[in-house]
């Protein structure tokens, strides 16, 4: 339980962000059209890319001798860039379309 | 100095998602929006890459294999993304999103690697133990938060694109559900007991957690009928972003914290919207009160249905050419059959003899909220042409001809007749307002919701079988010889 508190103490910051986040997360979509449902979906799937970030500090710490660390952590890399990337060339194309409806 | 700027970057960063996610949800702006976000998150990328120092002030290395992995990772996204069809981009979120989780869950694995041998070295130190349990419980807690929720959502995604490009089909049997929390208690059973015990011992526990969480995530969105995915995908991707904030617990990192609590937040309230759409219940979507048993029931429900009279191709056409007004109502069979194209021709050579065409689009057609919408978009329908539900149900009464391409839940009158239906009470559009019903379908077959459709038998509608594609194309070519 000490430990517990002594944990919320030293990351306040961190638990602040969380709860403050997650008010502006509700608040800033909050008035969509269904119509951009699906686009929404998909450039909220793109930021959540950022895990990538992990995976290169891990990929970045990992020791030259330790295979393990290395080849996940690359594993990670691949894949977090793949969210990353995939994920907003997904969500602009899909965005692409209603652009081209706003012309005609 | 370096990580001065580095926090910049971060700052920069969190608020380009913030602002990105804002514009997103306004036609208008939602391409500029993704755009900055994209922005964002490259600076965060490369500011990580060259400005990031450890405790000690060492920067990072292995630099080979961090670029090696961006540019292998960035060339099959583009790749994968430039060529997927339109009509295929659920299944290619949920792919995506697959990947975000399968990555969350890599770095849970090696911090946990880490900390292992952290405490065996620390263990030679005669204050080995204590060290341990003051500092790096709550460490462990969040690895191994990341590493559930992470598992959970790349296997889930995994299922969820296999259902959406048809190669799963749903399965499940009586008892799923109980199997499904039995797993969950295990889950977090185990992750209790790796919290209490000394980490040495821990560690085959640790991959049962990593097994038992892909199995978990599997039996999970298995039995839930194909049509929901959109939502199960919704709330795996709000799933990853709390697994990518729980990485940003484990390096003190913003950037991370603020980007994946965002898509936490943003994600779970898009799932409920997603689910007020369709007028149900996440818990009932997720349970598939009706969407699972659609098998059992289909049989028996097909032969109580009465007589339909079908409609021949050419009687068809007739009746569109000389109609005033027509009312096309696409559903998922249009989006199946890829007919968006033959169905925006037709529009224009009846638009040519006179007839005024115009779609109505149920919030909930298709395999996605706003599929429709893309869809005819891509086939450059022009976007007054498109009418949102109320909107059409208004002129639905003034219209001649309704033509409805393989809908069926959303123009389902029991929605708003039957009490005892499954699907009473979700907002329809309401064809049968109209002069004449034309039904395009492959069979005679149930949609998903495994319910009759009264509408098919009432006097004023009639049944034009085949796929949606053949029967536009064939459709075309007759009024164009009238």
């Amino acid at each position: 339980m000490e430990n517990f508190l002594h944990w919320i103490a030293g990351h306040q910051q961190m638990i602040y962000i969380v709860i403050l986040m997650i008010f502006v997360g509700i608040e800033v979509i909050g008035h969509v059209p269904s119509v951009l449902h699906t686009p929404l979906m998909s450039g909220a799937n793109a930021i959540h890319g950022v895990v990538i970030i992990g995976a290169i500090i891990v990929m970045g710490k990992a020791e030259p001798g330790n295979w393990a660390a290395i080849i996940l952590g690359f594993i990670a890399v691949v894949l977090g860039t793949l969210n990353v990337v995939g994920g907003f060339v997904v969500t602009d194309r899909m965005l692409e379309m209603f652009k081209k409806k706003k012309k005609a | 100095m370096e990580l001065n700027i580095l926090t910049v970057c971060y700052l920069l960063a969190s608020v380009s998602f913030i602002f990105g996610l804002k514009l997103l949800s306004n036609p208008a702006t939602a391409r500029r929006g993704n755009s900055i976000a994209a922005a964002g998150m490259a600076l965060a990328i490369f500011g990580t890459i060259f400005l990031y120092r450890d405790e000690n002030g060492n920067s990072l290395h292995n630099y080979g294999w961090i670029f090696g992995g961006l540019v292998i990772g960035s060339i099959i996204g583009i790749f994968a993304a430039k060529k997927v069809k339109m009509t295929a981009m659920p299944e290619m979120v949920s792919l995506f999103n697959g990947m975000g989780g399968a990555c969350a869950a890599l770095i849970s694995i090696v911090e946990f690697n880490h900390l292992v041998h952290g405490f065996k070295e620390a263990a030679y130190a005669s204050d080995g133990f204590s060290f341990f349990s003051n500092v790096d419980k709550t460490t462990l807690l969040i690895i191994l938060l990341g590493l559930i929720i992470g598992s959970v959502s790349f296997s889930g995604s995994m299922i969820a694109w296999g259902k959406l490009n048809g190669r799963i089909k749903d399965f499940n049997f009586k008892g799923q559900h109980i199997i499904n929390n039995l797993l969950i208690i295990l889950i977090f059973g185990l992750a209790a007991f790796i919290l209490i015990a000394s980490p040495e011992e821990t560690v085959l526990y640790f991959y049962a957690i990593v097994a038992l969480s892909v199995i978990y995530g599997i039996s999970f969105v298995m039995p839930i009928g194909g049509a929901d995915m959109p939502v199960v995908i919704s709330l795996l991707n709000s799933f990853t972003g709390v697994a990518a904030a729980c990485g940003g617990f484990l390096y003190d990192n913003k950037v991370m914290l603020t980007g994946g609590i965002l898509v936490g937040a943003a994600g779970t309230l898009l799932t409920i919207l997603m689910c007020k759409a369709m007028n149900r219940s996440l818990l009932n979507v997720l349970i598939g009160s009706f969407g699972g048993s659609a098998n059992g029931s289909a049989g028996a429900a097909q032969q109580g249905g009465g007589a339909y009279k079908e409609i021949s191709l050419s009687d068809t056409a007739m009746v569109m050419a000389y109609a005033n007004r027509i009312m096309i109502v696409p559903g998922y069979g249009l989006a199946v059959a890829q007919a968006q194209h033959v169905c925006h021709e037709l529009e224009k050579t009846l638009e040519a003899k006179g007839v005024e065409v115009k779609y109505a689009i149920h919030p909930v057609a298709g395999r996605m909220p706003g599929h429709m919408n893309v869809l005819l978009a891509e086939a450059d329908v022009s976007y007054d042409k498109l009418l949102e539900m109320e909107q059409a149900n208004d002129e639905l009464k003034t219209t001649d001809v309704v033509l409805v391409l393989g809908a069926n839940d959303v123009v389902n009158p029991a929605a708003k007749t039957d009490p005892g239906s499954p699907i009473f009470g979700m907002p329809i559009l309401e064809v049968e307002e109209a002069k004449t019903v034309i039904v395009n379908k492959r069979s005679m077959k149930p949609g998903y919701a495994g319910i009759e459709n009264q509408l098919f038998f009432q006097p004023k509608t009639s049944m034009l079988f085949g796929d949606a594609k053949k029967v536009l194309q064939d459709l075309l070519a007759e009024v164009r010889n009238l």
